[in-house]
């Protein structure tokens, strides 16, 4: 008979990452569906499209670092990080362009840097990023909600978002289904004060339930995934609890230039973030503490991004700054260990 | 003291190339590869400062007192790039305008000042300048090859603009490769021009390995498991 030693803890529940990515794919079911529900059929075109892709980009480059792609596969990282970007990206956005961010994604940001866990930057945000600039104009071509269209569900069908994500350039039709985003609405109302560009854009006025809708079908995967306890709360309150701070005190003095705080939680990316962008346990601070410092910092820079730089929704840029940030706030957030009556801050040891 | 030809060129080219190994002069090798004609415009003129301060300092070696030996090379390579600066004004006017800051800054490229230091201080003067044309054309052959990728990926041409540097009769020499081709703005934006490099050292390192590995297997068939290498820069 042999003893084996073993260290604690001894009572564990095994959570494999392959576990917790399928959760993750689990907790964004409610917001496809809501994405589908009133943007039409191009998000789960693009997701489809996406997810196959990173599959053989994963596979290949797998195969090229002599790693054993089923393994490796089977996690599903490469299938959250293709749906993350899947669900940023236009829903009519062209087939290439899905196509340029899922290698840029897979085998730039993720395998170049020695793969899942070695990657400093969140991959889905580095290729949304290198999307957004290089190609202005497919990434800002949003969908509008179809309570624009007229009355019942009126959303391109399939088979024509189909044609339109796969066929050529010029099938222009599709830009009577697309529209500016509220942020983009909002960025660009001139020299309307907040309430009269409420009143005067169909966007803000009659189309915003429907971003509310998404943002609320996220909060939902979240809380699925908080209850699951695949995410702590540390970083997705406090990156809500920065915006909303930030959005309350401007808005609270000038009601007419800036957007009240459930806008700014409303629209955009910021609930997609908050659950599912700035939790990965990757690129994100490690200790709890510091994933209070890593998300309020996001929180403060998407308000600012957004409010006064050159994008409408700032989310990718905000996180990608972070995530370099990441370490320095690990080595100045470390808890105190057992037996140590301070903390080991900083590099030298001392703070 | 017989100097080894061979080993300077392929040093040059290949071994020690001044951006791919040595990583040095970066700054402009980042900035203005954008396109081929521009990448073409700062390799010519970095190569031809390259082999007249090498040939300067290798033939005032002997009377430069080791002490003061950095701001006298710094001097030398100051007048050859304001020389270079005046020529390209005078021949190709746009494409100087193009370059701008970067012509002048070929002073503080420190592969200029490396070989200086590093080679034509301590080498005969036929030696020294086949050392800074080496180097120049290695030099210059990545900022090509840069150019010509970022170029293509960024616009869908090749070639554009070659009329800059080499009259109106080039101006044919452009190749469109794509028609209809969206642009990729990153690409021509810096930080393409940062993926591109990695992505070319990364290349010549794979070769370095195979390279590295067939050579061993011919030499010895047991021991053929890769070893460390060590880089020398200059």
């Amino acid at each position: 008979m042999s003893l084996i030693r073993m260290s604690s803890p001894h009572v564990y529940k095994s959570n494999t990452t392959s576990n917790v990515m399928r959760l993750v794919l689990i907790a964004t079911l409610p917001g496809i569906t809501a994405l589908t529900v009133f943007f039409g059929w191009g998000t789960l075109i693009q997701i489809l499209w996406a997810g196959v892709l990173a599959l053989a980009f994963e596979a290949t480059i797998l195969k090229l670092r002599h790693r054993p792609p089923g393994l490796y596969l089977r996690d599903g990282s490469a299938l959250v990080t293709a749906l993350l970007l899947a669900v940023a990206i236009p829903p009519f956005a062209p087939w290439w362009v899905t196509a340029v961010g899922v290698f840029v994604a897979i085998v730039i940001a993720k395998q170049l840097y020695g793969g899942l866990g070695q990657n400093p930057f969140n991959p889905a945000m580095v290729a949304y990023a290198l999307l957004l600039i290089s190609f202005p104009v497919e990434m800002t071509r949003w969908t509008a909600p179809f309570a624009l269209n007229g009355d019942g569900w009126p959303i391109a069908s399939f088979v024509d978002t189909l044609g339109a994500i796969f066929g050529s350039a010029e099938s222009l039709w599709y830009d009577s289904f697309t529209g500016a985003t509220p942020l983009d609405e909002l960025r660009h109302r001139g020299g309307l004060t907040t309430e009269e560009a409420w009143r005067q854009s169909q966007v803000l006025s009659v189309g915003i339930g429907a971003w509310y809708a998404v943002s609320a079908a996220w909060l939902m995967g979240g809380i699925f995934l908080l209850y699951r306890k695949i995410i702590t709360w540390h970083a997705p309150l406090s990156m809500l609890l920065a915006l909303m701070i930030c959005a309350g005190m401007f808005y609270g003095f000038d009601p007419d230039n800036y957007a009240s705080p459930f806008f700014h939680l409303g629209t955009g990316a910021t609930m997609l973030a908050a659950f599912f962008i700035i939790t990965d346990p990757v690129s994100s601070a490690t200790s709890n503490r510091g994933r209070i410092i890593f998300g309020a910092s996001i929180g403060i820079l998407i308000f600012i991004i957004r409010t006064w730089g050159n994008y409408p929704d700032g989310v990718a840029f905000a996180v990608l700054l972070m995530n370099l940030a990441a370490p320095f706030i690990d080595l100045y957030s470390q808890p105190r260990s057992y037996g140590h009556t301070t903390a080991n801050k900083g590099r030298g040891g001392k703070a | 003291m017989s100097v080894d030809y061979r080993k300077i060129t392929l040093d040059g080219l290949w071994h020690n190339n001044p951006a791919l190994v040595q990583l040095l002069g970066l700054c402009p090798l980042l900035a203005v590869t954008a396109s081929v004609v521009n990448a073409l415009g700062l390799g010519i003129a970095s190569t031809l400062v390259l082999v007249s301060s090498n040939l300067t300092v290798s033939l005032f070696r002997k009377l430069v007192p080791e002490t003061v030996r950095l701001p006298i090379f710094v001097m030398i390579i100051a007048s050859f790039v304001t020389a270079i600066e005046l020529v390209m004004q005078a021949l190709t006017y746009e494409l100087y305008l193009i370059l701008g800051i970067f012509i002048p800054l070929i002073v503080t490229n420190c592969a200029i000042m490396g070989r200086a230091d590093a080679f034509a201080v301590k080498n005969p003067v036929r030696a020294s300048v086949l050392d800074g044309f080496m180097m120049g054309v290695g030099f210059t052959l990545v900022l090509v090859l840069l150019g010509g990728l970022r170029e293509v990926l960024g616009t869908g041409v090749l070639f554009g603009n070659m009329h800059l540097l080499f009259g109106e009769t080039a101006r044919s020499w452009e190749l469109t490769l794509f028609d209809n081709y969206p642009g990729f703005l990153f690409a021509i934006l810096p930080p393409g021009a940062f993926v591109g490099l990695g992505l070319m050292i990364a290349l010549k390192n794979v070769f370095d390995a195979r390279l590295e590995r067939r050579r061993r297997a011919q030499s010895s068939p047991i021991d053929n498991a890769p070893s460390k290498r060590v880089r020398v820069t200059g």
